[in-house]
């Protein structure tokens, strides 16, 4: 990613890229998605996964994680050009591989094979803690809620064993222990 | 039950409570209740532009000439589309606009319907904050909190898209001050941190080649935040250098100011920038015009950063002290700290930098903005610095187009009160002089106001022309006439062999009778021997006048900082063009 399109200066030592991932929270209100999405794509940053959906019915209040990479500056950039928007509350964040947060993601996936692949598919789903949804002769939904590299090598390990459809979100996050966002 | 009214007569009674007195715009469709509302509200004054475009700049000099937020309206469709160019230049500078657009019919949105555009969709990216209004009773609130974002914090545009049906739906209004209740720029208080202060004041008494260097902020914050601003100069002694949006906030021929810095400052400006131990930024953002090559910005100072918009800090240039704030407020605390503590810093720190202040002489010494003058032609420099001579007795407020006259008028013309100048500079569109000189002399209908302008500019709004004529708006069109773009011009002759491609204009119109078409008065000087007398006639004329000021044509604007070099590797005139700049240079624009 180019940190500056700025038409004069030279792009500058780039520092080191890092996964982020950044919540923010915000009035569940019409455009307010494009508003936040617009300012990643308008100043060229990058949105690796989004999950977004209202948590507060009352306060009509949105929560949105957005994974995405970039040098300390940019995440610093991010989170400040966040701030700006209107109806923008609160904005957290913090790295991928900060040990207080915990993540997951969930997929849905759809497995059509004859019954002796559909127990080899098994046998490997057993280890991914995975839920049966859906069950037919042919076929079976399962749901997986794990990191996002555990469900890419399920994804792997099931591709041959006749995954049809595969259905995933982006990350959500949480902090361990008593402490909350801030 | 509370009275009821129409949307259109919300949209008034909110423009009355926020005291605006003239809005800037252009009928339509999808707009008519509220201009059919107008007549019942006779504070407010309507000025009818000729095209979206030109309201649009126009609300922005009466903005940045008044310090009252600029109010356009504008129908749907193209009407919205056409002031977009105006949005993204006052979100570029920093200008309070409230854009109030028409759109279709609530049940229409969304069907293509005739001149129906996704308004808020379109201007998402180039406002603050805009808003569809779906509901009547929201009407009055969107309104407020419309005027509310555009002026608090770092101004901008905001536009409110209100659907014609809403404009006739009958709904409730109330007017609460002072209801925001979130941060804006992402902080709730801008109250100084007086740690800050001593850290501020810590770096000034240890510094020996210290500079300010301020930007529109200043000017932004007010007339006291420039006169602070002489305050603090004054009590330090400094050498202060200023952006090309920060001119006016400082006395332009002051000993103690540089000039103005950049791709095209003066060379004691940018020198003094590259080679200072203490850098004070107040209210400008490290723009790519200003820093050059940013690693080698300035390499060995420390770096003071004022700023309201947080975003602004580290965004470009890390900082060694940032300081989130109105540049009024912190200026306030700065001085009263300052002066407390340090009773007699002006003749103890003399010594200290009188080196710095030596070495900034034989910059100056350089004289980098003169230029060879002509008998026979009429040099650019030289007709803005007749002008400057012929209307500096006078409170004259100047606007620009973009492009090599707007960059002689900053070098050549010099500010002494801010809000006096007015020009494109971080979105750099031409015609926006034209337009905003109309703005100007609206808020300030006794004021001489002239737009420096360049032919090509200048054809880009010609059309409110009219609009001057019509509402008796004496603006002055001093154009620099030299049949080319002429920044385009130049930077092919210096960095594209030559080349110049598509940047001479064939067919100009004879500006004098353009002038005569329009109703307005005509003028034009060809030999510098009669410019003082021409330039006396246009300002002695109680109407709108053209000045056809035909100059040398092929007159490149120095100093200048070419593509890719830093600070202290400027091209002081022609002698210097030799060097060749690099194919990395080169396609930096």
């Amino acid at each position: 990613m180019k940190k500056s399109k700025s038409a004069y200066s030279e792009p500058s030592k780039i520092g080191k890229k890092e996964h982020h991932v950044i919540v923010v929270w915000v009035d569940n209100e019409a455009g307010v998605l494009a508003r936040v999405v617009g300012l990643f794509s308008g100043r060229g940053y990058n949105i690796d996964s989004l999950a977004v959906a209202e948590v507060d019915k009352k306060k009509h209040l949105s929560r949105i994680t957005i994974v995405t990479i970039g040098t300390p500056e940019v995440i610093e950039q991010i989170k400040l050009q966040l701030m700006k928007i209107i109806p923008v509350h609160k904005v957290a964040e913090f790295s991928r591989h900060d040990p207080k947060i915990l993540f997951k993601e969930l997929a849905l996936f759809k497995v059509v094979a004859n019954s002796k692949k559909q127990e080899k598919a098994k046998k490997i789903c057993k280890k991914f803690n995975v839920i049966v949804l859906d069950k037919s002769k042919k076929s079976f939904v399962i749901q997986v809620t794990a990191l996002r590299k555990e469900i890419d090598k399920l994804i792997d390990n099931l591709k041959p064993l006749g995954l049809v459809s595969t259905s995933r979100t982006g990350a959500v996050a949480m902090t361990r222990g008593s402490e909350i966002f801030k | 039950m509370p009275k009821l009214f129409s949307g259109a007569e919300i949209v008034f009674k909110s423009l009355e409570d926020q005291k605006v007195e003239h809005i800037f715009g252009y009928p339509g469709g999808a707009v008519l209740p509220i201009y059919d509302e107008l007549k019942n509200h006779k504070s407010i004054k309507h000025i009818l532009a000729r095209h979206e475009q030109g309201a649009g700049h126009a609300a922005e000099g009466y903005a940045r000439s008044s310090g009252k937020p600029g109010v356009l309206l504008v129908t749907s469709g193209p009407g919205a589309t056409n002031a977009v160019t105006a949005l993204a230049d006052a979100y570029m500078d920093s200008v309070p606009l409230v854009c109030i657009s028409g759109q279709v019919p609530t049940h229409l949105i969304g069907t293509d319907a005739f001149q129906e555009c996704d308004t808020t969709g379109i201007t998402r990216p180039c406002t603050k904050h805009n808003w569809l209004v779906k509901d009547v009773n929201d009407l009055a609130d969107v309104m407020h909190r419309a005027f509310e974002v555009a002026t608090t914090g770092r101004p901008g545009p905001v536009l409110v898209d209100i659907p014609k049906d809403i404009q006739f739906k009958k709904g409730t209004y109330k007017f609460i001050k002072n209801k925001l209740f979130k941060k804006l720029n992402g902080k709730v208080i801008n109250k100084v941190n007086l740690k800050e202060i001593d850290q501020c004041i810590e770096l000034i008494k240890k510094s020996s080649k210290p500079i300010f260097y301020t930007g529109g902020g200043v000017i932004n914050s007010g007339p006291g935040a420039s006169t602070l601003l002489r305050e603090i100069v004054s009590l330090t002694g400094f050498p202060i250098t200023s952006t090309l949006q920060g001119l006016g906030a400082y006395p332009g021929d002051d000993h103690q100011f540089l000039g103005m810095l950049g791709m095209h400052g003066t060379y004691e400006a940018n020198n003094a920038m590259h080679d200072c131990d203490l850098m004070i930024n107040i209210g400008a953002r490290f723009d790519d015009r200003i820093t050059g090559k940013i690693d080698e910005f300035s390499p060995n100072s420390k770096k003071i950063h004022i700023d309201i918009d947080p975003s602004s800090v580290g965004k470009n240039v890390k900082v060694d002290l940032a300081v989130i704030s109105d540049v009024n407020q912190f200026l306030e605390s700065l001085i009263k700290k300052f002066k407390e503590k340090n009773k007699n810093f002006f003749n103890s720190n003399k010594e200290k930098t009188s080196k710095w202040w030596s070495q900034i002489e034989k910059w100056r010494n350089k004289k980098s903005l003169n230029f060879i003058n002509s008998k026979n032609t009429i040099k650019p420099q030289h007709a803005v610095q007749r002008l400057y001579e012929l209307t500096k007795n006078q409170d004259t407020f100047i606007t620009t187009e973009v492009g090599q006259h707007q960059m002689w008028a900053a070098q050549h013309y010099k500010f002494n009160k801010p809000n006096r100048w007015m020009t494109s500079g971080g979105l750099g569109t031409m015609g926006y002089g034209l337009p905003a000189a109309v703005g100007v002399q609206v808020a300030h209908p006794k004021k001489l106001v002239i737009d420096i302008a360049g032919e090509a500019s200048v054809l880009m709004t010609i059309q409110e022309m009219s609009t001057a004529v019509q509402y008796r708006l004496p603006i002055k069109i001093f154009i620099l006439n030299n049949e080319y773009m002429g920044m385009v011009r130049q930077w092919q002759e210096l960095l594209h062999d030559k080349n110049y491609s598509e940047s001479y204009s064939e067919a100009l119109p004879d500006f004098v009778k353009l002038a005569e078409a329009y109703g307005c008065i005509g003028i034009r000087a060809s030999k510098p021997s009669e410019l003082d007398e021409k330039i006396e006639e246009m300002i002695n004329v109680n109407k709108p006048v053209i000045f056809d000021c035909v100059v040398d044509r092929e007159e490149n604007c120095y100093p200048m900082i070419p593509s890719g070099k830093p600070h202290n590797q400027m091209l002081l005139g022609p002698q210097d063009e030799k060097e060749e700049v690099s194919d990395e240079g080169k396609a930096l624009v």
